[in-house]
């Protein structure tokens, strides 16, 4: 399989392109920008044939178009970031409300005020509740792998919903790396044309979308996107054994276990900074530390029961948050400690809010949250439940 | 695993020199990372850019903050910035200048295992026209360090640049790793 040095981006303009999508509309914004930017030279090149860029004067104009070529059957695409994503806010509520499984890619950054450009997972989750699947990616491979699961998961007749593929703003996006593609037709015989159940074109059958639902039906609504959310998990776990399969990338599992086995302290966290993680672990198991670390690859929908296996069997999670909820703790701090309350697996888990904004996360801070990991389960108690970590002190 | 850190201006090339070494790299079968420093870039401005090679998949993810190697672009830097921070023990330092070693040692902070130095502005402006010496001093890349070979970097540089511009900036790197003066300390 012919391997790429790209960026996060291009990879996911890669994918884009390979996945066959129809339309793309987007609107540029920083880091997000060359995703969309590589997708206009493929057209720009005559690289691809039947793919609709439509230009729009905002993030919530874009999505609005995918929606719109998502309903007529497209497979349709968009990229953003921050700022961009919150103006799309609303619109992603009408995506998966109208069960479109439009794919977009969201290059985390952080939220302004005050204004900046790099990583922060805080502008995604806050899309959390809006019926989109979301998957983080670790490194750029998994940004290209990402992006060809997506449409199929998304696709599939049982799920229907649309699903963020979310990299880190520079340190994937801007990063050059390795990325192993497929041939073109091993790519179409895994991700055949979309397939859907209904379209606006289908004169013959006519049918409405975003119809009024009084409370006699909305309920109902909502109960099937919730089954589909359910089912999706499933979906996931099918589709990303295949993958594994064919591509030798196995994705079966929604949860990344990486030296769990006899862990008694597991890291937990999302996206880039784990690869970061995976190396602290390997140097803090040769000076005798037993540590694993758990890579959460799909946030949505959570996987409660991967979660529950894991936290049986461990003594501590040190849950690293790059973003934080007001008012609460670290969001993923959050929904984990939900997901064990009615459960046995009880270990002690300590929320570490790290990497806001861009802050490097080196491995030198991973050794030391071991150490106070550590220090907290021999003493049997924490000595806070939030760290903010990376405070000036 | 080998670290390098580049250190130019804005507009000099210092990104696009990380990733055409990490693009010889892997054309030769290595793993690599290039990245830029996370900034926000202006023209003249110091700029810092990231190179990593291995012969396995590279999973970290931070800046580096201790390099084996240190490349220069742009010899006005030695005087504001402290090029040698982080420099590993037995590590490397190579510099864009027209100044002798004893002089160049002078602005180091710490004293490197290795040095090259290579004049690498006068083949710029020689081969290419202009003062832009990121293909030039990976010639001396490669001829300091081995990490790579020069074809490779002669093959990058024409995978990144296509025509006559790629064959000019691969004589540029040509001609540097030809003349670069290598010192062991």
């Amino acid at each position: 399989m012919p391997k790429k040095v790209v960026s996060g981006n291009y990879a996911a303009a890669y994918a884009a392109k390979h996945a066959r999508v129809e339309v793309v509309a987007a609107y540029p914004i920083t880091p997000q920008t060359s995703i969309i930017e590589k997708i206009a030279e493929f057209i720009a090149n005559g690289e691809v044939e039947n793919l609709q860029y439509v230009p729009v004067e905002s993030e919530h104009s874009a999505m609005a178009a995918c929606i719109g070529a998502s309903a007529t059957g497209a497979r349709a695409f968009t990229a953003t970031s921050a700022q961009g994503l919150a103006l799309m806010h609303e619109m992603l509520h009408w995506a998966a409300g109208a069960r479109l499984p439009i794919v977009m890619v969201d290059v985390n950054r952080a939220m302004a005020p005050p204004w900046s450009v790099w990583d922060d997972q805080t502008d995604s989750l806050a899309q959390r509740d809006t019926g989109w699947m979301q998957f983080y990616a670790e490194n750029n491979q998994e940004v290209y792998d990402g992006v060809l699961m997506a449409f199929k998961i998304a696709e599939h007749e049982k799920v229907n919903l649309p699903v963020m593929i979310v990299e880190s703003a520079f340190i994937l996006s801007h990063t050059y790396d390795v990325v192993d593609m497929p041939e073109q037709e091993e790519i179409d015989e895994f991700l055949p044309p979309r397939k859907p159940l209904y379209t606006l074109t289908d004169f013959e059958n006519p049918f409405s979308v975003g119809a009024l639902g009084t409370p006699a039906d909305y309920y109902e609504f909502r109960y099937k996107i919730a089954g589909a959310m359910e089912e999706a998990k499933k979906v996931i776990k099918e589709v990303g054994r295949e993958f594994g399969e064919r591509f030798g990338r196995d994705y079966s599992q929604m949860i990344e276990l990486y030296r769990t086995d006899d862990a008694e302290i597991v890291f937990m966290g999302m996206g880039s900074l784990m690869g970061t993680v995976k190396e602290a672990v390997d140097m803090l198991r040769s000076e005798g530390y037993k540590v694993g670390a758990a890579k959460v690859r799909w946030f949505r929908p959570f996987p409660k029961e991967e979660l529950y296996e894991l936290a049986k069997n461990v003594e501590g999670i040190a849950v690293l948050d790059r973003n934080f909820s007001f008012g609460q703790e670290g969001i993923l701090f959050n929904e984990a400690k939900g997901v064990l309350y009615n459960t046995d697996a009880r270990p002690i888990m300590k929320n570490y809010i790290v990497g806001l904004g861009g802050r490097d996360l080196t491995v030198n801070d991973v050794k030391a949250i071991a150490k106070n990991m550590k220090e907290i389960i021999e003493k049997d108690e924490l000595d806070r439940e939030v760290e903010w970590y990376h405070l000036k002190r | 695993m080998i670290e390098i850190r580049f250190h130019g201006r804005g507009g000099q090339g210092a990104v696009t020199a990380a990733n055409i070494l990490a693009e010889a790299a892997f054309l030769e079968g290595k793993y690599v990372q290039a990245f830029p420093f996370f900034g926000v870039e202006r023209r003249g401005a110091p700029v810092t850019a990231f190179t990593r090679i291995d012969e396995k998949p590279i999973r970290i993810k931070t800046q580096i903050y201790e390099p084996d190697v240190v490349v220069v672009l742009d010899p006005s830097l030695l005087d504001t910035v402290d090029v040698t921070a982080g420099l590993k023990e037995g590590g490397m330092v190579i510099i864009n200048t027209e100044k002798t070693k004893e002089e160049v040692l002078e602005k180091l902070k710490k004293k490197p295992a290795k040095l090259a130095l290579v004049d690498a502005t006068t083949i710029a402006l020689e081969i290419l026209g202009l003062p832009i010496t990121n293909t030039s001093i990976l010639g001396a890349v490669a001829k300091a360090t081995g990490i790579v070979k020069i074809e490779s970097v002669e093959e990058a540089i024409k995978d990144t640049f296509s025509g006559e511009l790629g064959e000019k900036n691969a004589k540029a790197a040509r001609e540097a790793f030809e003349k670069t003066a290598v010192y062991e300390l």
